[in-house]
């Protein structure tokens, strides 16, 4: 009888702590479909009283969305593609190539990884604008090629990867560079895959270094897009909350699919990164 | 005869000259990356933080010295940055802590429905801060919000939440505290699932009541991973600012009121201070350095004593 009701009670916790989570994309998604008069009312409707994609078609009217919307999408292909090489070469050349000061250049790299990125956008702004880069695509790809964490969970990786494995190969006659892409990256595919995903998730919802180095609308990226939408249409929140419910589904479809392996990621680099 | 042995001769020189050169070219374009957008922009941050009276346009300096450091210092709103953050760390690390213990606890048990609730939890990771800010900032609306109208039924008067100077700091904090959970939670339900089982085990035939079993071994165990969790996060509040900018359009609270350290440094560098924003990104860094050290020295200890 005691043991039924505590369940009782854990479920009762744990359901009214998810709706409180839950209860922001509740009300974005709800008020997407609102219209202006539902949205200034009180007390507050729950659901908008018709289905219709007003809201988005004006949304994407007054700024261009869709553009935004590409933007997000070159930028993520891009700097996700070049990290994630750049990440599993010098991985492969600090766990398993040998080179004078290799330990000492590594263990000051991680410790370069406590330098908050605030500290370094001062600089970086000014090397984007020297390079002419300002205000454009390149801007937000080329200072996110290189990861020093990506690369110490995939150097993590490689180094439990048994040595015998490596000295068969190369007395087979494979070069260093077969090795590493014909054994160790589809070896390392589930590491991979959690990089890959937590930089995809960083890049999209990237705000800081847009505003920094995007003014035009043709470059600007969504989560930047979406803030500048803020001070045209600030007087009508169902149009922001139908725009930000194109910058969030995507993320919640990809959440829904591989959230194993977001959430292994994040348990894994929280502590140890 | 001669000959060939030279050929192989030569073959071996070159492999060994190559191998010698191999880990380099692995570690150009990475180390291309790091050194222009990461090495540099620390030393520069450091040695431009000392030149008073830095121009950016023509890159010159009266004299090195500590000016920045000291505009920075004397300047109210860098005075009212610090005690906002201070009093945003204070709030939303020990608040979210808490939380987040009773809720991994709670899907540490084997439940039905955990994937579901899983989801719900950990949505707010991967969701824009911009998007959900905005639905947040439409949630605290004073007149329409959803939020006064809950707070309604409970007979509390609207909430002016986003509008009166003394309700910025618990707006911004609520909605701080929503956004960490979801991170701190994922770590403290992998700390709980790292404790031996048996403890448990051993707890129960001694016929310990839940609650006992919770606050004499779950909490005991977990707390070098809570310890480390608090560190993490207030590290990461320290930098809050992304969630301050859709709450308040953009600006520091209704009344220039919610200063935070990291929007100080983006204000110094909109008005083209960029020296004086060097000056504040240090004095941040050292604050983060602070805890850093106290993080790697815990979990050396944690690492000695084997867990």
């Amino acid at each position: 009888m005691e043991r039924k009701f505590s369940k009782f009670l854990i479920y009762l916790v744990l359901i009214l702590g998810a709706i409180i989570m839950l209860l922001p994309f509740f009300w974005m998604f709800t008020s997407a479909f609102k219209t202006t008069q539902e949205i200034n009312r009180f007390p507050p409707d729950m659901f908008p009283s018709h289905i219709s994609l007003n809201n988005f078609q004006r949304a994407f009217a007054m700024a261009p969305f869709a553009k935004y919307f590409v933007n997000s999408v070159i930028v993520m292909v891009c700097s996700v593609g070049l990290t994630t090489f750049t990440s599993i070469l010098a991985a492969f050349a600090f766990s398993r190539l040998r080179f004078p000061g290799r330990n000492a250049i590594f263990s000051s790299l991680v410790a370069l990884m406590m330098i908050p990125f605030e500290m370094l956008i001062i600089t970086n702004y000014t090397t984007i604008v020297d390079l002419g880069l300002w205000d454009t695509l390149p801007a937000l790809i080329l200072p996110f090629t290189s990861s020093i964490f990506y690369t110490y969970i995939l150097r993590n990786f490689f180094d439990s990867v048994s040595d015998s494995l490596y000295w068969s190969a190369r007395i087979d006659g494979s070069s260093n560079w077969r090795y590493l892409w014909k054994v160790m990256v589809p070896m390392a595919r589930p590491s991979l895959t959690t990089i890959i995903l937590l930089n995809a998730l960083a890049s999209w919802n990237s705000f800081m270094w847009p505003m920094y180095v995007i003014s035009s609308d043709a470059n600007r990226t969504l989560p930047w897009g979406l803030q500048v939408f803020t001070t045209e249409a600030g007087s009508y929140p169902e149009l922001l909350m139908a725009a930000s419910t194109v910058v969030v589904v995507p993320v919640i479809i990809l959440f829904l699919f591989a959230r194993k392996y977001i959430v292994r990621g994040v348990a894994r680099g929280g502590l140890k990164g | 005869m001669k000959k060939e042995k030279q050929s192989v001769d030569r073959e071996l020189v070159d492999r060994s000259f190559f191998s010698r050169v191999e880990p380099y070219l692995y570690l150009l374009p990475f180390f291309l990356g790091i050194v222009v957008f990461t090495l540099y922009p620390v030393v520069n941050v450091v040695l431009m933080s000392f030149k008073e009276d830095y121009s950016y346009l023509s890159r010159s300096f009266t004299q090195w010295g500590f000016g920045n450091y000291r505009i920075v210092l004397s300047n109210r709103y860098f005075g009212q940055a610090v005690g906002n953050t201070i009093k945003y760390v204070l709030l939303v690390v020990p608040i979210s802590t808490c939380i987040a213990v009773v809720v991994a606890y709670l899907l540490n048990q084997k439940l039905r429905f955990n994937a579901l609730f899983q989801t719900a939890y950990f949505l707010p990771m991967v969701t824009s801060v911009t998007a959900v800010g905005l639905s947040w900032k439409l949630m605290y609306n004073q007149n329409f919000g959803i939020i006064n109208y809950l707070l309604s039924f409970l007979g509390i008067d609207p909430v002016p939440w986003l509008v009166n100077a003394s309700w910025s700091l618990p707006a911004l904090v609520i909605f701080g505290i929503w956004n960490i959970l979801p991170f701190t939670i994922i770590l403290l339900l992998s700390g709980l699932q790292n404790i031996d089982p048996q403890y448990y085990t051993a707890a129960r035939v001694d016929g310990s009541k839940s609650l006992r079993i919770f606050f004499r071994i779950t909490v005991p165990l977990l707390a070098p991973t809570i310890f480390l969790v608090c560190i993490v996060n207030t590290i990461s509040s320290f930098k809050v600012f992304s969630e301050l900018y859709p709450l308040f359009s953009g600006k520091p609270g209704p009344f220039n009121n919610m200063y935070t350290v990291v929007y100080y440094i983006r204000k110094a560098m909109t008005d083209r201070k960029y020296a004086v924003a060097a000056a504040a990104a240090i004095i941040l860094f050292l604050f983060i350095f602070a805890f850093t050290m106290i993080q790697t020295f815990v979990r050396k200890r944690m690492e000695r004593r084997g867990q």
